[in-house]
């Protein structure tokens, strides 16, 4: 009803004829006729661009070009969506992806054909391996010039098909509205997973009356609801365990599954362990916290996994960095594999109690089982055992005067920043010190490349982070490698005022090749050394953002300070100790009880 | 510390472990009609790496769905990630092993034999044998197009070989489940 006629029947009296009600019946049904009208003939770039708002879509991330300029011609004058212009399209992939991560709404990116889309691979790859929902829109040449090598055109159905859960080419413009709808359905549904929409540029320009239907997609029904006997099998092996340890993956931070795997440890003294991307899951200043295993967790979960009788694995997919050596991973446990993706059950670890389904709902199922049919497990004993573990195998670096320490600056950063901090990274030594040495303890507030290891993910994920969780503090814990590959961001940031922190760890090397060329590569440090680095203060002062350099302990506090004050975005250099490395460390090819402590150090196999 | 307890297969020692021989299996997928799956399901065995021997493909007594037969060589273990990695793609509608099922299976070949008229009598006796027939005769060659399970086609060629075979092309294996069990969409 417009306002002009709320206004009329404010004043109508109570004694209103049924006609004049019947009329004005009539005229709200033709004024939604006319809605649709409007909505029936359209072209197939503004049905794109509806279908967007149907699916609530609020923020987009992408680069205009010619063959996607009629999708941007109908952004220009519309109200609800924001797009926010990047510097390159793949750090509107990664924006996407982290605005997936840190809101739970798929992220959206944009960009034209050929080289655009090209430049999105490396962000559609990452959220497929790393299970993030993102609909990636490209430009495509006109149908009747695909197949003809024509300007611009690549093959981005063909290219994109392996790195997506589904992708599109769409032939007509009738088929616009559906194919929003499937797209967004498929990518956040399920195990999330990026889909591409391929919309040529005579469809997105011809006109279309089609509405969308009710969505139907035969071959695609997840399986939500986990098998009732399965469970009550699980509910029985927990009551049983001796040595039970839960490991919680990415999965159960997508799920929404947090609160219920507390439950589970906290009520039955369950320690836990998380992935990488499972970090948040479980409060790691909790005492049942083991922090994250694998080839650069802690040595007390590496030991815990190891002796383990009964491994609670949640939304996980066991990659190797996990595992390592897989005839070493928790040789003894029986597994319990929780996931909502059938075909990783078994995959690479086999699943003595397999269970498709949500992790949450099956976790909430678990917890309600144990507490109604079976009992708590006596696990005083093995709680008791890791707390050796904890104090032999302690997180622990050298701290000397004479040069900053990484870890030091992100203790810092973990100091005087809140709980709800998102923090984004890019791929190295400076992730895994970000995972090792911040204390996280809330879902969706870790943002990393986990699978694909994409160097360069970490400043337009803080992009994307910041328009995903507008009111969190957005930290990126960046490397000198990293950094440099997208820096062209920082101008985006510049640009939206963006209030994130970039905080590089910066020892003038690719520092984890150089780790490896040190321990593995008689110190050959072949093409890891990076000399002769820009400023990187000065290069955020040129792009219009704060910077700083900092050298020595005693400056930390001060900067980090300043940065979180700057109303924007600010980079500050810290210049590091170069021959710092990452511990404990387990060798490529060992088994996750084979980890060293340190340089020299003994490892658990040793000692 | 403890020895390594688990298989590389993720299995632990002593466990049950599916058998890990490796022997042909025979998958029916059924598919959606559409432009590219053939691409996304051969891509997948690419990049997966599962061994295809062989993939024939049609469209069904419903003309909104195909029909993959797909040859496959591998252990249990990898011949339970090819179906469900196959069921992951969308467009994928159903995956049913036919491997231990009663099932009736056939495969076509055409092969074109060196012949003069010396041995042109002496071919068409073989084939007969072999209840194939010779689609097409000239001078110098002739083609002999024979239906049956791969071990036919088999001995057939082995037969033709020693006239010297010149080209040959195979349609790969189609199969169906004896009696009423059908591979459709539920």
């Amino acid at each position: 009803m417009s306002k002009s006629e709320e206004e009329k029947s404010e004043k109508k009296s109570q004694t209103q004829t049924e006609t004049e009600n019947e009329a004005q019946a009539e005229e709200t049904q033709a004024e939604a006729e006319a809605g649709s009208e409007e909505r029936h003939e359209r072209r197939g770039a503004r049905a794109l661009v509806e279908g967007l708002k149907d699916e609530g879509v609020e923020t987009m991330f992408g680069i205009t070009g010619g063959a996607v300029m009629p999708v941007y011609d109908e952004l220009y004058d519309d109200d609800d969506i924001e797009h926010i212009m990047m510097g390159h399209e793949q750090g509107a992939a990664h924006a996407a992806e982290a605005y997936h991560s840190v809101s739970g709404q798929p992220g959206v990116c944009l960009a034209t054909s050929g080289p655009g889309a090209t430049n999105l691979i490396t962000g559609i790859a990452d959220a497929s391996i790393d299970s993030r929902s993102v609909v990636a829109i490209t430009g495509q040449v006109p149908t009747d010039l695909i197949g003809n090598d024509a300007f611009q055109e690549t093959d981005t159905r063909g290219i994109t098909m392996p790195i997506t859960k589904h992708n599109y080419l769409v032939e007509s413009s009738d088929e616009v509205p559906d194919t929003v709808q499937e797209a967004f359905h498929i990518s956040s549904t399920g195990r999330p997973g990026p889909v591409v929409i391929d919309l040529p540029k005579d469809v997105s320009k011809g006109n279309t009356q089609a509405q969308k239907r009710d969505v139907e997609v035969e071959g695609y029904n997840p399986t939500y609801k986990g098998h009732p006997e399965q469970i009550k099998k699980a509910a029985e092996a927990i009551q049983d365990a001796e040595k039970p340890v839960i490991f919680a993956g990415g999965g159960v931070i997508m799920a929404e599954a947090s609160d219920e795997i507390r439950e589970l440890a906290m009520e039955n003294d369950i320690p836990v362990t998380t992935s990488l991307q499972g970090l948040g899951a479980f409060p790691e200043d909790h005492p049942l916290s083991l922090g994250m295993l694998g080839m650069h967790g802690t040595g007390y979960a590496n030991r815990a996994i190891t002796e383990s009788d009964l491994l609670i694995a949640i939304g996980t997919r066991f990659d190797d960095r996990a595992t390592g050596k897989i005839e070493s991973f928790a040789p003894r446990a029986e597994v319990i594999h929780v996931d909502i993706d059938p075909a990783e059950i078994s995959k690479n670890i086999h699943a003595d109690i397999p269970i498709v389904g949500d992790a949450k709902e099956v976790t909430r199922n678990l917890n309600d089982y144990i507490e109604a049919e079976f009992s708590s497990p006596d696990t005083a004993d093995w709680l008791e055992k890791i707390d050796d573990w904890k104090a032999k195998y302690p997180m622990e670096y050298e701290d000397d005067e004479d040069s900053l320490k990484p870890q030091y600056v992100i203790e810092e950063i973990d100091r005087m920043t809140p709980d709800d901090t998102v923090v984004t990274t890019g791929v190295g030594q400076h992730q895994m010190w970000a995972a090792q040495w911040y204390t996280y303890k809330e879902p969706r507030t870790w943002v990393s490349s986990g699978g694909l290891g994409a160097m360069g993910v970490g400043l337009p994920m803080a992009i994307g982070a910041k328009y995903g969780a507008p009111d969190q503090e957005v930290v990126c814990i960046d490397g000198d490698g990293s950094f440099l590959m997208t820096v062209q961001e920082l101008s985006t940031a510049v640009r939206e005022e963006l209030d994130i922190t970039v905080a590089i760890l910066n020892n003038y090397y690719l520092g984890m090749v150089r780790q490896w060329q040190e321990l593995f590569n008689d110190e050959r440090y072949a093409e890891s050394e990076m000399e002769k680095l820009p400023q990187f203060d000065k290069i955020a002062e040129a792009f219009g953002a704060h910077g700083e350099r900092v050298e020595s302990e005693d400056e930390v506090e001060d900067a980090l300070e300043a940065a979180f004050e700057y109303d924007g975005p600010s980079v500050i250099d810290f210049i590091i100790d170069p021959m710092e490395n990452v511990f404990p460390m387990v060798p490529a090819g060992s088994g996750n009880d084979e980890f060293i402590m340190g340089k020299g150090s003994p490892g658990s196999r040793i000692s | 510390m403890s020895q390594p307890q688990r298989e590389p297969s993720g299995v632990r020692k002593g466990e049950s472990e599916k058998g890990d021989g490796v022997r042909e299996h025979t998958l029916a997928v059924l598919v959606e009609n559409k432009p590219g799956v053939l691409s996304r399901v051969s891509g997948l065995f690419t990049r997966r790496g599962f061994n295809i021997d062989s993939l024939a493909v049609g469209e069904t007594e419903n003309p909104n769905y195909s029909r993959m037969t797909i040859v496959v060589k591998a252990d249990d273990k990898t011949i339970e990630q090819v179906s469900k990695q196959l069921n992951r793609l969308i467009e994928v509608i159903k995956v049913s092993n036919l491997t231990e099922d009663e099932s009736v299976e056939r495969e076509l070949a055409m092969v074109k034999v060196s012949s003069d008229e010396e041995v042109r009598s002496e071919i068409m006796q073989i084939t007969d044998i072999f209840r194939a027939t010779v689609v097409d005769v000239g001078r110098e060659s002739l083609v002999v197009e024979v239906t049956g399970d791969s071990d036919k086609i088999e001995a057939i060629v082995d037969m033709l070989r020693q006239f010297g075979i010149r080209e040959m092309v195979r349609t790969g294996k189609i199969s169906l489940a004896r009696g009423p069990k059908t591979t459709k969409a539920d």
